[in-house]
């Protein structure tokens, strides 16, 4: 079989329950918080984990959804057009601790790109960074300061992230390209 | 869905998906205007060359703009002070130009079609900045943008087009734009400017002022363009303020929430009164500050095709 599921919809949501409590155990101040997901499913992430920190601590958190397309170094090498989806962060991010979501953090480049949007909007007081699936292959010097898996993978495989408000269902898969 | 094209010459030629991919692109950049650093650094070491041999400066300024928000460097061309007074051809100006590896042409020319021709004869993007009497495509886009963002949406809406058609490459591109989108369209202006050639001015041409403005959504109202007149089309300014400049009266007979546009400049009193062109509802600077947007997103959309 050429897709195999590494994580089901029960595992998913298990791992975002920790990711919340590893956020909420690290940002004492709730109020201070802010979480942006990189388009678009770590926006849908963010939005799950915003949904679970709200039930434990009765709070309500600020979501921003980052669209760092206008940021990429690699413009010219994507074969298909790259469609602006928009940035909508309605808060002010100085001085804020900002929760970075994506799903997948593969080369560090998407994140790279995330943090210069994240500064030309103001200056975080920090930004930490969260991924579901962290699958190696860095070019950057960049970590996750919190992973939901790691996945080693080699080059020549693709991670597939399903999420139901996108995918119509909840699963992560491993493929092997040609 | 996308725009493969390497260049922006008119509205005529694209399709509806076309033109809705690039508004829905232009509605994604009004968010960076906002910011208090309003620029991405999106197409740095990309050049665009504003080449304007006719006098503007809306237009003009608005390009500069949206390519330096977009980290380009924008260098701006005005044929007064140019080689083109020595006698230089259009297309060796362009050849020069592009010699020194500009990306994309922001073109305005006096002559309908001359921007075609530029497109044709460079390999950098071209983008219409208004060509003679032909085509102005920002200015439609940024209009459709507007009128779109008011009324939250663009097909089924009546809209009027009342002034001096017949020079008006604003209202030429509107009107393609409209017809594919499927905006009802209803013209009005002196019977000396309006345009003999049916396509594509087939629409309703009104009676009188009241007519045109009629249960309309959107009341676009265009500038006499006297330098365009070959000849006296008009027997003075208050006769036409009479006839086919809107007041607060003639409003009346509009939806209660019609919007008034303008693609400036205006002739405070003549085509529009001066009451009019500041009330409420009057979008005609909203309609500026989306044509940065818009243009932004023909840069960007353009500069991924070369």
């Amino acid at each position: 079989m050429r897709e195999k599921e590494i994580l089901n919809a029960h595992e998913i949501d298990g791992i975002v329950t920790r990711l919340s409590f590893q956020i909420i155990e690290k940002c004492q101040d709730l109020s201070n918080m802010k979480l942006v997901g990189i388009k678009r499913r770590g926006a849908t992430l963010a939005d799950r984990i915003a949904k679970k920190i709200n039930e434990f601590k009765k709070t309500e958190v600020d979501v921003g959804y980052l669209d760092i397309t206008l940021y990429r170094d690699d413009l010219s090498e994507i074969s298909d057009f790259p469609q602006i989806l928009g940035t909508e962060i309605n808060f002010d991010v100085k001085n804020k601790n900002i929760i970075l979501v994506d799903d997948v953090i593969y080369t560090g480049r998407t994140v790279r790109a995330a943090m210069d949007a994240i500064t030309d909007l103001g200056r975080p007081k920090k930004i930490i960074f969260t991924a579901l699936i962290d699958r190696g292959h860095r070019e950057l010097p960049i970590q996750p300061d919190f992973t939901g898996k790691y996945v080693p993978t080699s080059l020549d495989e693709k991670i597939n992230v399903y999420l139901k408000e996108l995918d119509l269902k909840d699963s992560v898969s491993i493929e092997k390209m040609k | 869905m996308a725009y493969v094209r390497k260049d922006l010459v008119g509205l005529k030629d694209l399709s509806k998906d076309e033109i809705l991919f690039i508004l829905d692109q232009a509605e994604k950049f009004k968010e960076i205007n906002q910011r208090d650093v309003k620029k991405v650094p999106t197409l740095k070491g990309k050049t665009i060359v504003n080449l304007f041999f006719e006098p503007s400066t809306r237009t003009r300024t608005s390009f500069e703009i949206a390519g330096k928000r977009l980290s380009a460097d924008t260098i701006n061309f005005t044929s007064s002070s140019s080689s083109t007074t020595k006698g230089e051809t259009l297309i060796d100006t362009v050849k020069n130009i592009e010699s020194m590896n500009s990306d994309i042409f922001v073109v305005r020319h006096a002559f309908s079609g001359s921007v075609k021709f530029i497109a044709e004869n460079t390999k950098a993007a071209v983008v219409n900045a208004g060509d003679g009497t032909n085509e102005h495509p920002t200015q439609a886009l940024l209009d459709l943008l507007t009128i779109k963002e008011h009324k939250k949406k663009l097909e089924g809406l009546n809209v009027a087009i009342i002034g001096d058609i017949t020079h008006s490459r604003v209202a030429r591109s509107n009107i393609w734009a409209m017809k594919k989108i499927g905006i009802n369209i209803k013209l009005f202006g002196p019977k000396t400017m309006l345009p003999k050639e049916t396509a594509p001015f087939d629409s309703y041409i009104a009676k009188n002022l009241e007519d045109a403005v009629e249960d309309c959504d959107v009341i676009m109202m265009l500038r006499i363009q006297k330098e365009r007149m070959s000849s006296v089309l008009l027997p003075s300014d208050r006769e036409y303020a009479k006839f086919f400049g809107l007041n607060k009266n003639k409003l009346k007979k509009a939806k209660k929430d019609a919007i008034i546009m303008h693609p400036g400049p205006i002739n405070r009193g003549v085509e529009l009164s001066s009451e009019l062109a500041d009330c409420t509802q009057s979008v005609i600077l909203d309609q500026v500050e989306n044509g940065v947007a818009a243009r932004m997103a023909v840069l960007y959309i353009l500069s991924n095709n070369i």
